[in-house]
């Protein structure tokens, strides 16, 4: 992979005002181009407080912000939120338009981006989360993955090169929890878009590129889905809790049963033990 | 239940009123409003009536929509009537039965007066009957956007409008939520003491305020990150289009006021 430096924070310390913990104490990493980037951490670690200086939302009170070789600043805000897509968690509270062409064109609309080509972006990005047949439903209408998949469209019709799934997935059932992933990871095949998933579902994290770990305002720990799932305890003191098919993999570890790799998902998990004999 | 209270009731049907343009829709009404006032007698009400009745076959809406629209007015239409018809004491006498003293010219007034109302009635409700909420606030956007130059927020108004459209569905359906639950917890909302059920309201209200001021600051945030900055600069999705049809709906109302002038008393 490619190790360009998309977005980098350097030294970034942030307060809410009135408060007198640092929500954000220090942080330092850089995020690469075309990457998936999960962030986890336990509540109130600070993860939204990034996901918001990240488009300028809130400024750091220290430390420096580069977005797209830009640096974040007042001026340079509408520039960035241009390049940085965010989907929030709650899907009802970010839906602006009466229907859903009206929302995905509300981004374009913000830009003064023509009639005809708004008409054509929305179209656009609507059939990339197959929601183009439910052009002129209402919000009300709408299943929460639905509304949430309608979210993705409007920041994609922006064409940012960044999109930040802020716990995008959490209020939402399984089923839509696998269609609004399956349209991002669509997406980041066709384009090269990077991805940072901010998430409380370590199941969706351990398919990323990498994991942040976040912890009382600080980076815990960095590293491979590998890496980050093989220090299991302090995971779990962190508030975090392993997936099943890892602590599975562990405790046949213990029985003296190897598998291939450290981290496998449910599935990869399943087909490993009913073919385990025959690789022996 | 209370989107139909406030924003009337859009009932969708395929006809030139529906597919006209809010903005001619708009005017018209805003016209009627004002040259109903000069019909005088018989025959400009007739013209009125006329039109009314035309415009109402146009819309194919039917009659028991038009006829749940006037049911909480028509008892005030009727009411009006009788005011004129026994409070008149003009004209000719026409009928006397003990105190009650009808005259020529109260039966007129109060014929006149309520069929005004009447008209009123119908020709605005047609309005939101074949007119979505959104189309009409594009309309008024579009009509008053001459006032920006004075400063008036006319682009934060039609924003403010289309928001409240947009979650009305959602806070109703929230309202529904909190009731059952306070109702789960026994209290009741539709039996007992008017003191009692004034006091039930208190426990859906606060959690509803709570939640919609959670919701505005959260959507604040949403549109801020979509590069919302006001209204300088953008551009619009939604688009009007003024046909020959509407033009030619005014010439007819042009026409109308033109006979009425002639045929006044
Ligand atoms: N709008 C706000 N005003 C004041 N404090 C806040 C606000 N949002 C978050 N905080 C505080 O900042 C810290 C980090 O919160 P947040 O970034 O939302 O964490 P996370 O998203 O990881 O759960 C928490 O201690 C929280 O209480
Ligand atoms: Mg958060």
């Amino acid at each position: 992979m490619k190790k360009n430096p998309i977005v980098s924070l350097d030294h970034v310390s942030f307060q809410y005002e009135g408060h007198e913990q640092y929500a954000l104490n220090n942080v330092t990493f850089d995020i690469y181009e075309g990457e998936w980037l999960a962030i986890v951490g336990h509540n109130g670690s600070g993860k939204s407080t990034m996901a918001k200086l990240l488009n300028g939302l809130q400024f750091p009170q220290q430390g420096e912000i580069t977005v797209c070789g830009i640096p974040l600043n007042e001026t340079s805000i509408w520039d960035i939120r241009r390049r940085i897509g965010m989907v929030f968690q709650n899907p009802d509270n970010q839906f602006v338009g009466t229907t859903v062409e009206d929302d995905v064109a509300f981004g374009l609309e913000n830009y003064g981006v023509p009639r005809e080509e708004m008409v054509q972006r929305v179209q656009d990005s609507l059939h990339k989360v197959k929601m183009d047949q439910l052009l002129h439903q209402e919000p009300h209408h709408l299943s929460g993955g639905q509304k949430q998949r309608v979210a993705i469209a409007g920041v994609m019709a922006l064409r940012p090169s960044i999109i930040i799934l802020d716990e995008a997935t959490s209020m939402l059932d399984p089923r839509g929890r696998a269609e609004v992933l399956d349209s991002i990871r669509t997406l980041k095949s066709e384009k090269s878009l990077t991805v940072i998933s901010i998430t409380h579902d370590l199941e969706e994290a351990a398919k990323a590129d990498r994991i942040i770990v976040m912890n009382k305002g600080k980076v815990f720990q960095e590293g491979t889905p590998d890496v980050i799932f093989a220090m299991d305890e302090q995971l779990i003191q962190l508030g975090l809790d392993i997936p099943f098919s890892v602590k599975m993999a562990k405790a046949l570890g213990k029985q003296g049963i190897k598998l291939s790799k450290y981290y496998l998902s449910e599935e990869e998990l399943v087909t490993e033990l009913w073919t385990y004999r025959s690789h022996m | 239940m209370m989107e139909n209270m406030l924003f009337g009731r859009y009932v969708p049907a395929e006809s030139l009123l529906h597919r006209m343009d809010p903005r001619s829709k708009l005017l018209i009404i805003f016209f009627f409003v004002c040259i109903i006032f000069i019909a005088n007698n018989g025959i400009t009400y007739a013209f009125i009536a006329i039109y009314t009745f035309i415009m109402l076959t146009m819309s194919r809406i039917p009659a028991r929509f038009l006829y749940k629209g006037l049911k909480p007015v028509i008892w005030l239409v009727i009411f009006t009537f009788l005011l004129q018809l026994f409070f008149t004491q003009q004209g000719t006498l026409l009928y006397r039965l003990g105190p009650v003293k009808i005259y020529e010219e109260g039966l007129k007034q109060g014929l006149f007066i309520s069929l005004r109302f009447l008209f009123l009635i119908l020709m605005t409700s047609l309005l939101t009957l074949t007119t979505t909420p959104i189309e009409i606030t594009d309309g008024l956007e579009s009509l008053l956007n001459p006032l920006k130059k004075v400063r008036f927020p006319v682009h934060e108004m039609a924003l403010m409008m289309s928001i409240a459209l947009r979650f009305i569905p959602t806070l109703m359906e929230e309202t529904d939520k909190i009731m059952k639950a306070q109702m789960a917890r026994g209290v009741e909302f539709s039996s007992g003491p008017l003191k009692e059920r004034i006091k039930a309201v208190v426990p859906l209200l606060i959690p509803l305020f709570v939640s919609a001021f959670k919701r505005a600051e959260e959507l604040a945030v949403a549109m801020e990150a979509r590069g919302y900055r006001g209204g300088e600069g953008r551009t619009k999705y939604r688009q009007l289009s003024w046909k020959t049809a509407d033009s030619l709906q005014l010439l007819v109302l042009i026409a109308l006021t033109v006979l009425l002038m002639l045929f006044r008393s």
